[in-house]
C-alpha cells in the first residue's frame, strides 16, 4: 500500500485528500499509479488528462512519472507551487 | 547556518533581522526580502488570502533551497519564515533574511531563496475576490527567473 495526497486545486477537483491505495503492480512507477488513478470516474480522468499541470512527490521529495514506489511510501499530487 | 520556519502568526521583521547578528561580530552584511499579501492582484480587488501547503515537504524543500544557497556563496546564516492559513491585504507572508561578511553574497542569495522558494516550495494561494474565490495560477516569469540560477 501507498499513501496518496492530494493538495489545493487537485485536492478540491478529485474531492479527497489522503487515501491509501494499492501499488498497482511489482516494480511499479508513478506513471502506473497515475493511470490507475485517471482510469477511475470523470473527475480523475479529466484531473489527471495529458496535458493538465500537475506535480508529483514521492516520500516529500520532488520525484517523476519514472520515480519507482515501495510499500509504505508518500506519494502527493499538487498544482504547480504559488507560495512566496 | 540555515533556519527555517512555517507558521500560522505574524513575524516582527526587525527582531528576525536583528537576531541574524546579534552576539556577532563577523557580518557585515544582512539582506532581506519581505512579500505581502496585495489589494489588488490580475485586475481583482482580493479581500483575503489563504495559504495551504504540505506540512513536512515544506520545510524540506526550504532547508534545502537554503543549503543550496549556502553551497553556492559563502553565507553566514540564511533564514525564511513563511506564513500559512487565513491573510489580509497588508499582511506579511514570507520574510528572507541572509547574512555575509560582505554584501554581494547577501543580495545574490536572497533573490536565489526567494526564487526558488517560488517554484518549489509546497505552497498553494487561494485569493478571494468579488467574483468569488480561486486558486491563484503559477506564473511562468517566476519559472524563468528559477531558470536563471542553473
Amino acid at each position: 500500500m501507498v499513501t496518496v495526497l492530494f493538495f489545493a486545486s487537485l485536492r478540491e477537483r478529485v474531492g479527497t485528500s489522503r487515501e491509501t491505495v494499492p501499488i498497482p503492480a511489482p516494480n511499479a512507477t508513478v506513471s502506473m499509479l497515475v493511470e490507475s488513478l485517471r482510469a477511475r470516474d470523470g473527475a480523475w480522468a479529466e484531473a489527471f488528462a495529458p496535458g493538465q499541470a500537475w506535480r508529483v512527490a514521492v516520500n516529500q521529495r520532488v520525484a517523476d512519472l519514472a520515480t519507482p514506489l515501495r510499500a509504505g511510501d508518500e506519494v502527493a499530487f499538487f498544482p504547480p507551487v504559488t507560495g512566496g | 547556518m540555515p533556519i527555517v520556519r512555517v507558521q500560522e502568526a505574524d513575524f516582527d521583521t526587525g527582531r528576525e533581522l536583528d537576531a541574524l547578528t546579534r552576539g556577532r561580530t563577523d557580518v557585515g552584511a544582512v539582506a532581506s526580502f519581505t512579500g505581502l499579501v496585495r489589494a489588488l492582484n490580475d485586475g481583482s480587488a482580493v479581500s483575503a488570502m489563504t495559504l495551504e501547503h504540505y506540512p513536512g515537504m515544506t520545510e524540506r524543500a526550504l532547508e534545502d533551497i537554503c543549503r543550496e544557497a549556502h553551497a553556492r556563496w559563502k553565507l553566514i546564516d540564511t533564514l525564511v519564515i513563511h506564513r500559512v492559513g487565513a491573510l489580509r491585504p497588508g499582511d506579511r507572508i514570507v520574510l528572507v533574511g541572509v547574512s555575509s561578511a560582505h554584501r554581494g553574497e547577501a543580495f545574490a542569495a536572497c533573490e536565489f531563496i526567494m526564487d526558488y522558494l517560488k517554484t518549489r516550495a509546497p505552497f498553494w494561494k487561494r485569493e478571494d475576490t468579488p467574483g468569488g474565490s480561486r486558486w491563484v495560477e503559477a506564473r511562468e516569469s517566476d519559472e524563468q527567473a528559477a531558470r536563471g540560477w542553473e
